[in-house]
């Protein structure tokens, strides 16, 4: 229902009865804007001293691996920024990107792209409803709807692939292939999905209403927000968007993996918390996770050339440093801002 | 008259509830244990059930920590990766001889718990954001300290505690079972452990009743800490290897199943340690038929949480919150 | 203000008849009639208890009313919930700004209804037209700002915008400018007069007399659930008004009350103060608040609703952080205060809302009884359970706390119990001041009996004791002394005699509103307070 300006009240503007709004301190106001520019303040950085000191950083295939070797993952932090915002968590979207594997692959081999796209997204999509119904109807706590779903979810993955004996492989030639193969198109791909999401989170009543539900629940309620929808709708969408990565990870992979996606929420909560998203909820943005996985994607290739002998496991100790530091300075802040 | 049946009715459903919400896990405990072994008589041969302890015996610990700081209200997401640093610290310090290596070991765990309970009670940082952070970095750290490999623990006393008996029991067993009476007096007979139960029922109260409610919050993710780094120990032991990278995976997942299918709820203010005995015990069995029947590690995964699911419904009070 | 008397206006916007509703056997509201004309502003006042918010409910269609009827707009209308009440015209705005804070307030002015093109939300048009509405309303704000940037003036004016933008022929505005500054409330007042002009009826729930001397047309005073007062506002007189809230006659001067206080009992001041605050000053809630209370002596604090009572206890507790102000026991000041250093320092606090703040729902009668007492019963960590066992059982024995046993839970027990419990916990401490507010608040007449009786007993033993009451009977002949408190500033003491209810009218009628307000709040800060 729009409203008719018009029929407003009109008062004549009186600017000595004019309403002064509060001058924000500095101190506020420097956290509020670090919160936001943060993570992509220090992604520049990185990057340029990064540049600076080594030859093989700033070329193009050393980019294009940061950009795409990801595999899809990236998706897993685009859903999980919407539920997040929501103040909820989804912590079966590595399970889910394991499941959108097995199923894109499974349908690649038996069937044909069609349906290699088509079953990860119908499963992701319905998986995702039932953990939405449990949170918004049942009123259960989102942490333990998708611990349960987490479990499940690699279950059912194992249970289609012979407990992880089959492996599915993608015919070569495929359009689901090709979906995934090179460098272009899956950078389209992620761009068109990542623009598609901030487009969905800033510019339309569904994002704005995920929003309000994170920042002051009640009020939204009041406010006339269908809430409860918009929770089922939230899960869904993460689960969707889980599974069709997993799908086109396959894809790319020309397999459907079994062991992969373990603790790959976990990457995507640390990606969407250090991008400036606040965990409580009601305040954060996709541009924000887009900074946040750039930043630990930059981090993992530094780590990967220079520090090769320690692997994954520094990424992961810099990884927890990094979210610990994140997290406290939000907290931090937000005291400052008055905020709890 | 119509009010006063119905309102007994009303009353004996509500106690249905309750006697099934206390009692319904040691219920559905024996009811499996019997399945068990009606299934399959050798179930009850002293291999399988040592065996059966085993397996157990280390998710049990971790879930005794787990258990009491979801009594305030937190979580505890690291105990994982605690275990991991444990496990790679152990090699490095066997030069000092078993106690001098597990004192190194049991600091460490507290360590870590400092820090995570620091953040959450001074910081006041989500527990489940501060625990993931140690969650990730901790791991890292110990892979990074065993130089990402496997390395073979071959110290007897170390062995002992994985995989010897005494009385026919595995001694981790006999280790568990002191932990479980020391959490048990905890959390029931010491000032500490009323207070913990208190601060999580209605924390704005328990500070206005003068109760250190940062100390306690510190404290108790320090337990944890210890705890998931003696069950990393066990866990060495009964591998004879050290290996950070897949020690101890998965098991905070375990340990929260355990205590929430044990009835203690995540809301806080109540600890059930014998409670999550039980429930340690009863994924344990749900595991061991489904395998022992060569039901699919897939289809036990689904079932499990489907259990967690329906015991956190079950446990929910209705309408108070 | 010449207008026209909307009272003779033939169609009412709202009409209540006969509204009823009870909760858990409890009357909140017995044969309630109120009625509304359009354009009229209408004061519904009374005090903690008396109904205002539930008829408020019931009215928007939170609560469904369980005798009576309402007419909307000329239909028999029964709202399901607030948002059909506001489709229909009826809005509300409330105390806390129910928005976003997080959000912009364009945002916040627009959320749900967002102007759209292509189907996505046209942020531009969104922020123009946000800025126009708001500049009517005298607010000239960058809208893209989050909401919670602005001063809470502000932000009201926001929900009121808001509330006001969908055809809205009533509103109901509860408490909205208890944080607001002079100046702001001016703006607000202006904006109610442009609403009058539009035949949009408001109704305006507070209890700042001058206020709803300044704006409202006529008033309806609610006690105990009960209409007692409908009619014009600038016939009332100050002192009649509030003698209808509280529910005093002027003339009765009663010899002796129907509470179990012992009215004769005197009390000497002498020699240092059990308890000496001086200046406590907390944002937007005290100013400069001062009292003593001296040993074996029970000083009350009287004041209305808002006056900062429940906040100078806490103040002085440490529960809430003042910005300056110092507190003294027995001449010795305390230098950090918490709730914990005041129990050690011998100063203890019956809280307000003993559900919140209070007990511990799910731990039994023992446990409760003894949680602040706790470490000295223990000995190298274990408790004694022989030494709990003896306190509680001495306690419940002496506050006859009827219960089925220790170790029921304390959730099953009646409110004059849980209260006994909650009192039980604090005399455990074998405390010098015992600060009581609300003690007697939501609990039977035989427990009641049994707490005034207890508080006199103490007192004789020499206990110091703060007594906030809004039983002003209560308070009357259980206070030696009475320091009246209004919006946060000391406005009087009644002493000896003069502790009457009349002089405690009196002193709340003749006082001045302050002139100058205190800063602006910003909505964080408020929030921190209301929490």
């Amino acid at each position: 229902m729009t409203p008719n300006v018009a029929q407003s009240t009109a008062l004549p503007p009186d600017p000595s009865k004019a309403v002064d709004p509060a001058t924000v301190p500095l101190r506020e106001r420097l956290a509020s804007q670090l919160q936001r520019r943060g993570a992509p303040a220090v992604l520049v950085l990185v990057v340029a001293i990064a540049s600076v000191n080594s030859s093989t950083f700033p070329t193009w295939g050393n980019i294009s691996t940061i950009l795409v070797g990801n595999n899809f993952v990236w998706l897993l932090a685009l859903g999980m920024t919407f539920v997040i915002i929501t103040g909820g968590i989804d912590l079966s979207v590595g399970s889910m990107y394991a499941l959108g594997g097995v199923l894109g692959a499974y349908g690649a081999q038996h069937s044909g792209s069609l349906m290699a796209l088509l079953l990860p997204l119908a499963v992701g999509a319905a998986w995702g409803t039932m953990q939405g119904l449990l949170v918004a109807r049942a009123a259960m706590a989102p942490f333990i709807v998708t611990l349960a779903g987490l479990l499940g979810a690699r279950g059912l993955m194992q249970a289609i692939s012979n407990e992880g004996g089959t492996t599915y492989l993608v015919p070569k030639n495929s359009f689901f292939a090709s979906l995934g193969s090179g460098t272009w198109v899956p950078l389209i791909i992620l761009a068109v999905l990542f623009a598609l999401g901030a487009l969905l989170l800033a510019r339309t009543r569904f994002g704005a209403t995920l929003t309000a539900m994170g920042g002051n629940e009640n009020a939204a309620v009041l406010m006339g927000l269908p809430v409860a929808r918009a929770k089922v709708l939230v899960y869904m969408l993460s689960g969707t968007l889980a599974a069709a990565a997993g799908a086109l990870g396959a894809a790319r992979l020309q397999s459907g993996v079994t062991t992969i996606g373990v603790g790959y929420e976990l990457t995507a909560i640390a990606s969407v918390v250090i991008g400036g998203t606040l965990l409580t909820g009601g305040s954060g943005s996709v541009g924000g996770t887009l900074s946040g996985v750039l930043l630990l994607g930059v981090i993992h290739n530094l780590i990967d050339s220079n520090f090769s002998q320690y692997g994954s496991a520094f990424t992961d100790t810099v990884n927890g440093g990094f979210l610990a530091v994140v997290v406290l300075l939000q907290t931090l802040l937000r005291r400052t801002q008055h905020l709890s | 008259m119509s009010s006063i049946t119905w309102g007994r009715a009303t009353l004996d459903r509500a106690r249905i509830r309750h006697v099934l919400q206390e009692y319904g896990v040691y219920a559905a405990l024996l009811l499996l244990f019997l399945v068990a072994v009606t299934l399959n008589t050798s179930f009850l041969s002293v291999g399988n059930m040592r065996a059966q302890l085993l397996q157990v015996t280390p998710v049990l610990v971790v879930a005794l920590g787990m258990a009491l700081v979801i009594g305030t209200e937190g979580i505890d997401l690291s105990v994982g990766a605690v275990i991991a640093l444990a496990a790679a610290i152990v090699p490095l310090y066997l030069g000092y001889g078993f106690p001098g290596m597990l004192v190194v070991v049991l600091l460490a765990g507290a360590a870590s718990g400092a820090v995570s309970g620091t953040m959450v009670a001074f910081a006041r940082v989500q527990p489940i954001v501060a625990t993931l952070a140690l969650m990730i970095g901790l791991r890292g750290l110990a892979n990074i300290i065993n130089g990402n490999a496997g390395k073979p623990v071959t110290d007897s006393t170390v062995a002992a505690l994985g995989t010897g008996n005494l009385l026919g029991i595995p001694v981790m067993t006999w280790v568990a079972a002191g932990g479980v009476a020391l959490v048990g007096l905890l959390v029931r007979r010491t000032t500490f452990g009323r207070q913990l139960v208190a601060i999580g029922d209605n924390r704005q109260a328990s500070r206005l009743a003068g109760l250190p409610v940062r100390r306690v919050l510190v404290t108790v993710y320090v337990i944890s800490g210890v705890l998931a780094a003696l069950a990393g120990v066990m866990l060495v032991g009964y591998s004879a290897e050290s290996d950070p990278s897949t020690v101890g995976l998965n098991y905070e997942l375990s340990a929260i199943t355990a205590v929430v299918v044990g009835g203690t709820p995540l809301t806080g203010g109540r600890v059930r340690v014998l409670g999550t005995v039980a429930g340690a015990l009863f994924m344990q069995l749900i595991s061991a038929v489904l395998q022992q029947h060569n039901i699919h590690q897939s289809y036990q995964q689904i079932i499990e949480a489907a259990i967690i699911c329906f015991a956190v419904y079950a446990a929910q009070e209705r309408g108070t919150r | 203000m010449a207008q026209q008397d909307p009272t003779t206006r033939g169609d009412r916007v709202l009409e209540v008849t006969g509204v009823s509703k009870s909760f858990a056997g409890v009357h909140a509201l017995r044969g309630v009639d109120f009625e509304l004309c359009p354009g009229e502003v209408h004061a519904l006042i009374g005090e903690n208890g008396a109904g205002k918010s539930t008829l408020i409910k019931v009215m928007t269609g939170v609560y469904r009313p369980d005798a009576g009827r309402i007419r909307f707009a000329g239909e028999e209308r029964h709202f399901g919930n607030p948002l059909e009440a506001q489709a229909a015209g009826l809005s509300t705005i409330y105390q806390e700004v129910n928005l976003v804070p997080l959000m912009s307030v364009a945002r916040n002015l627009y959320l749900g209804r967002e102007p759209r093109r292509f189907g996505v939300v046209d942020v531009r048009r969104m922020n123009r037209d946000s800025a126009e509405t708001l500049a009517r309303y005298g607010v000239e704000v960058d809208v893209t700002r989050p909401l919670r940037s602005l001063g809470l003036g502000a932000q009201q004016m926001v929900a009121l915008a808001r509330a006001v933008q969908i055809e809205a022929r009533a509103v109901i505005m509860d408490e909205p400018t208890s944080s607001l500054e002079p100046r702001e409330v001016e703006t607000l007042f202006s904006v109610i007069r442009e609403l009058k002009r539009q035949s949009i009826a408001v109704v305006y729930v507070s209890h700042r007399l001058d206020e709803l001397y300044a704006i409202c047309d006529r008033v309806t005073v609610l006690r105990d659930g009960e209409v007692v007062h409908t009619g014009e506002m600038a016939g009332l007189e100050r002192l009649q008004l509030i003698s209808l809230m509280l529910g005093r006659t002027m003339s009765a001067v009663r010899d002796k009350g129907s509470t179990a206080f012992d009215t004769a009992r005197h009390h000497k001041r002498e020699g240092v103060p059990a308890l000496r605050a001086t200046g406590l000053t907390v944002r937007h809630r005290l100013h400069d608040v001062s009292l003593e209370i001296h040993a074996g002596e029970v000083l009350g604090l009287g004041g209305l609703l808002g006056a900062g009572r429940s906040e100078t206890a806490k103040a002085v507790i440490g529960a809430l952080a003042a910005e300056s102000g110092t507190v003294e026991v027995a001449g010795k000041p305390m230098r950090r205060r918490s709730p914990a250093a005041a129990i050690r320092a011998g100063v203890v606090m019956l809280p307000e809302d003993r559900k919140v703040e209070g007990i511990i729902p799910n731990l039994s009668v023992r446990e409760n009884i003894s949680l602040a007492v706790l470490p000295r019963l223990s000995r190298a960590g274990l408790v004694s359970r022989a030494r709990q066992d003896e306190i509680v059982d001495l306690f419940m024995e002496r506050l006859r706390i009827k219960a089925s046993g220790p170790h029921q839970k304390v959730c099953d027990l009646s409110g004059g119990n849980q209260q006994k419990v909650m009192l039980a916990r604090w005399l455990c401490l074998n405390p010098k001041v015992l600060l009581l507010d609300e003690p007697t608040r939501g609990i039977d007449v035989g427990a009641k009996a049994e707490v005034q009786a207890l508080i006199d007993e103490l007192a004789g033993d020499g206990m110091g004791v703060l007594l906030i009451s809004s039983d002003l009977e209560e308070l009357i002949e259980g206070a030696n002394r009475v320091v009246v408190l209004k919006d946060g500033r000391v406005v009087g003491e009644l002493e000896g005699d003069g502790v009457t209810e009349h002089g405690l009218m009196d002193a709340l009628s003749s006082a001045p509103e302050p002139a100058a307000g205190p800063e602006q709040a910003t909505a964080e800060e408020h929030q921190e307070h209301e929490g």
